[in-house]
């Protein structure tokens, strides 16, 4: 009888740590999806973007998650941006990632809204992590937040998880940081409008973006009117 | 004794599957560990409460009482006595049937198969059986006279 009671005692403290390991564990952010990847794939793909595929201007952002001055930027300014510019046909808006190696979490974050966008919300998670930007002063391990916002973003997150799990688009997040690199971003966020960078002395509003849109399209050539049709 | 002693050790193993799922249903740890990936449709459907507590919190509370039961039941004073395993019978079919319309709900109405509820309804099942088998087996004998020396004859 007393071995019997042993050996429960045994199994219950296997159970146990089992339990608590795999809730521990589950919690954290997987590496696979918060740090660099070893090898770099161009997979072609060049970033969400928003607006006409035919604007005359085309604008690359630059962006990293864990910034606080892209954050306020997307909270403040691209309301207005996207009113005036993008919904407008003005403006077709690029977004890149460029996590910052000082960032803990931006990889992360990208991470997130890259399987996010996935499932077709990108731009819904986008708006989640940088609406809910406190998690970027914290500190600590995001991964549980992230589900919260991707879960309040319309994503299923089976899927994400595994997504995630499995560090599906960290490949894609280094390219666009190569990228960046290239381009000479020195900072986030940057812009670059039809290829051009563009150098302002401090965070540019919405008002600064309309006037440099308005400028390169009126720089723009004409386009040649259609010749009458003669019969 | 024995189908108490193996009821009280799959209980334990029911009992932590239960607080794993219910933990995580309270928002500790992130996603579950499931090897197919459906524990997580399964787990946030909304047949996952019911009557407004988390699915898992019923099996926390019903594998603790087979495990306390199986306990009491194992006491030298209780191994013969025959209603902790009709007591035991009783709950492992509440459970078992419980189960039953807890898969139906993962099979036509979700669509999603969680593996630990797998784990859970293997174990609840393999108790239910186990309890079954115990009221066939023969209760032990206790009257003090089976036990006495017989009187000597009278010469």
């Amino acid at each position: 009888m007393n071995r019997f009671y042993v050996v429960l005692a045994g199994v219950a403290v296997v159970l146990a740590v089992g339990t608590f390991t795999m809730l521990k564990s589950g919690g954290s952010a997987p590496a696979a999806a918060t740090g660099a990847p070893p090898t770099v794939v161009d997979d072609g793909f060049r970033g969400y973007s928003q607006g006409s595929g035919d604007a005359p201007v085309e604008i690359t952002e630059y962006l990293d998650f864990e910034c606080p001055v892209c954050a306020s930027f997307a909270v403040i300014q691209m309301p207005t941006i996207k009113e005036q510019l993008i919904n407008t046909g003005k403006v077709h808006w690029r977004y890149r990632d460029f996590p910052l190696p000082i960032h803990r979490y931006s990889r992360f974050a990208a991470h997130a809204a890259q399987c996010a966008g996935a499932q077709g919300h990108y731009f819904e998670m986008q708006d989640q992590l940088f609406l809910n930007h406190q998690w970027a002063q914290t500190g600590k391990d995001p991964s549980k937040l992230f589900r919260e916002l991707a879960k309040a973003s319309g994503v299923e997150l089976t899927a994400y998880d595994q997504c995630m799990e499995a560090g599906r688009y960290a490949q894609r997040i280094e390219f666009s940081r190569q990228e960046g690199d290239q381009m000479l971003v020195d900072g986030t966020p940057t812009f670059y409008l039809n290829g051009k960078k563009l150098n302002f002395r401090r965070l540019p509003t919405s008002d600064d973006f309309k006037a440099v849109v308005d400028s390169a399209i009126a720089a723009l050539p004409p386009k040649p009117r259609p010749s009458p049709n003669h019969h | 004794m024995r189908s108490r002693q193996a009821i009280a050790l799959l209980a334990l193993v029911g009992f932590f599957i239960a607080v794993y799922l219910w933990l995580h249903a309270l928002g500790y740890g992130g996603p579950l560990k499931c090897g197919t990936g459906e524990c997580e449709t399964v787990q946030s459907s909304p047949q996952a409460v019911q009557l407004g507590i988390p699915v898992a919190f019923y099996g926390v509370v019903g594998y603790l009482a087979l495990f306390v039961v199986a306990l009491i039941g194992l006491r030298p004073a209780a191994l013969a006595d025959r209603k902790w395993s009709l007591l035991l019978a009783g709950i492992s079919t509440v459970g078992v049937v419980f189960t039953g319309y807890l898969t139906y709900l993962e099979l036509f109405v979700i669509h999603a198969i969680c593996r630990w509820c797998v784990g859970s309804a293997l174990v609840i099942t393999a108790i239910w059986i186990v309890s079954l088998l115990s009221l066939r087996s023969p209760a032990l004998r206790t009257d003090r006279g089976a036990s006495r020396p017989l009187p000597d004859r009278p010469a």
